[in-house]
């Protein structure tokens, strides 16, 4: 056990939260975060659903990383993805429709989410199974968090709702003048909240600040 | 004068490093070099110094648009008392309208000025003039109804996202005051456009109390003409009569506060050219692309009402005397070069008539026109350099193989 949770296992797992984000700091993702983004809970669903993916085709990729041929390794890539991405997509329609069909094509364009092919080529190509698992894990969690952040403030500003709870369209607040925000249910503004977020952090390290 | 001036060199020293007030030290430099000319001077190498700096040049715009504000303020109260049916002297009205306006200009200076203090005080720099203009330009391109927490939130916004983040004044790649208005309008479009959001109907502090006749329309002429189902619709004002393209001029119809009037806008005009602040070469193209592109739909159009209105009416009505003169103009969003300057108005002009006509969701096409071509100012510069260089290039090849 002890050398499963080694040091550099946890590392592994947690950069990819914080210092090394793969959307706040790797700017990789950010299509997807800006489509998905309007309503929390397809928010939720696309971060579990890039985790789940980021995670196995890590594990398979490093499963059989010595046998690929360097010259098809990226074809090869693909195949695992474009699996994965085929059963998570089925499993959605079956037991999720509602939020399959919000998240219409984006669930399907996971395969070309740079964060996959990024973790396949970066890591899973040089590193164990185990490792792998947990880097996939910790990058996909990376992503769900910025995406929950900023579904959170759009669902909330945009919407008045929360998880399609209404939080904020009660008869008093809207007799003092309140309206919903509708330039947060537009992608523009997931990018300011993205650039806030990415603002936020670079502030707090100064290690993230370039020269 | 003289008073005031050893007032301020008393109490200074609370305000520098390790004063007092030393966490006001940007807010008292601000008031400082509002009040006098600094007197600091360059220390090295020679320089030459214009007379005119960004201070003045902000001073002349804003006494430029006071024309178009005071009209404004008159035409709300105008608008009001049409809307009750009832004939208010020339100072109820006026000062019903100050009343309406009042508000907005001071949230918009407190909230842009508070900001740029802030970062001001923050970044260890001095405060820059750049929001003396937008903070009175902001509340005169919005609707009377606009509520004030809005605009509070729109300024703010751009001010930080459009301004501050750029590095501040100067350095904006988008009119930080049409930005707001951007921003208003996608965000509340229910306060920012259709037909109910251009007249104030409620009293004031008392004033201009009375009920709204049965024939009130609060449709701006673009937003009747863009829903028109004939092609040449009769444009009402307030209370349903017929505007007459007099009252489009001076400017006794609906729309934004300051954008009514074309005559108080020339005036502006007027005085920002004489004084040399803004270039000709810019507002003339404005108004030359949109008679154009006006006059091209007026003759192959599509037959709607918007592309079948006359192109000199185009040209009066809405946002586009006040864009041309005020917003294109804006030295630090617009093309430098001076053959830019014509490319820049020109397309300026297009564009507003082209969304227009051919986007039946925008009756107004103004505002969205100058911010893709502010985009576009640096690309526009970039050729215009590039084709001086070729053709100079190609002149020195000349004589020296000769």
């Amino acid at each position: 056990m002890g050398k499963l949770f080694s040091k550099r296992n946890k590392e592994v797992f947690s950069t990819p939260l914080g210092m090394n984000n793969p959307v706040t700091v790797q700017v990789l993702g950010i299509c997807s975060a800006l489509a998905v983004t309007a309503k929390l809970e397809p928010a939720i669903v696309m971060g579990l659903s890039v985790t789940v993916i980021t995670a196995f085709s890590n594990v398979v990729i490093s499963l059989i990383r010595k046998t690929i041929p360097n010259r098809i390794r990226i074809i090869v890539q693909l195949v695992v993805v474009a699996a994965l991405v085929t059963i998570v997509s089925e499993i959605l329609k079956a037991f999720a429709y509602d939020v399959s069909v919000q998240l219409s094509v984006y669930v399907g364009l996971i395969i070309t989410n740079c964060i996959l092919m990024g973790r396949l080529e970066a890591f899973a190509m040089a590193n164990g199974p185990w490792e792998s698992f947990l880097d996939g894990i910790g990058n996909g969690l990376g992503y769900a968090k910025i995406l929950v952040i900023v579904a959170f403030f759009r669902e909330l500003l945009g919407s008045g709702t929360l998880l399609g709870f209404n939080i904020l369209n009660y008869a008093p607040l809207q007799e003092l003048g309140y309206m919903n925000n509708g330039l947060m249910l537009m992608p523009p503004m997931a990018l300011v909240i993205v650039a806030c977020i990415i603002w936020y952090q670079r502030s707090r390290h100064k290690e993230l600040q370039e020269q | 004068m003289k008073a005031l001036r050893n007032y301020l060199d008393k109490i200074k020293p609370n305000f520098e490093e390790g004063g007092k007030y030393h966490a006001f030290r940007s807010v008292f430099e601000g008031f400082e070099s509002f009040l006098f000319v600094p007197n600091a001077t360059s220390k090295s190498g020679t320089h030459i110094h214009d007379s005119i700096d960004s201070k003045r040049i902000m001073s002349i715009v804003v006494i430029a648009l006071v024309p178009a504000l005071l009209f404004g303020m008159y035409n709300v109260g105008y608008q009001h008392y049409l809307a009750i049916q009832e004939d208010a002297g020339f100072w109820a009205v006026f000062g019903y309208g100050f009343l309406a306006v009042l508000p907005k200009i001071i949230v918009s200076y407190v909230v842009g000025l508070g900001i740029e203090f802030v970062v001001a005080q923050w970044k260890k720099e001095e405060i820059q003039e750049g929001f003396l203009v937008s903070g009175m330009l902001i509340p005169m391109i919005v609707p009377v109804d606009c509520p004030l927490w809005i605009l509070a939130i729109a300024t703010a916004f751009s001010v930080i996202f459009a301004k501050e983040v750029f590095g501040g004044t100067g350095m904006n790649v988008f009119n930080v005051a049409l930005i707001t208005r951007a921003f208003l309008f996608f965000a509340y479009p229910t306060k920012m456009s259709g037909d109910a959001v251009w007249i104030n109907t409620d009293s004031i502090l008392g004033l201009g109390k009375g009920q709204v006749v049965d024939t009130f329309t609060g449709a701006t002429p673009l937003g009747q003409v863009a829903v028109s189902p004939v092609t040449d619709p009769v444009i009402v004002n307030a209370v349903g009569e017929p505007a007459s393209f007099w009252d489009m001029v001076a400017g006794f119809i609906p729309g934004s506060i300051g954008e009514t009037s074309v005559i108080a806008i020339l005036v502006g005009a007027a005085i920002l050219l004489w004084t040399g602040v803004a270039s000709w070469k810019t507002m003339l193209s404005v108004f030359v692309g949109g008679a154009v592109m006006g006059w091209v739909f007026n003759q192959w159009g599509p037959d709607t009402a918007m592309a079948h209105m006359p192109w000199f009416q185009h040209l009066v009505l809405g946002g586009f005397c006040f864009g041309a003169v005020f917003m294109a103009t804006d030295p630090v969003t617009s093309a430098r070069t001076e053959t830019g300057k014509y490319i820049y108005g020109f397309l300026i002009g297009v564009m507003a008539i082209i969304i227009r006509v051919m986007n039946p969701g925008y009756p107004e096409g103004m505002m969205l026109a100058i911010l893709f071509m502010n985009v576009f100012a640096p690309l526009i510069d970039y050729f215009v350099v590039q084709g001086n260089i070729k053709r100079r290039e190609k002149r020195l090849l000349k004589t020296t193989n000769n």
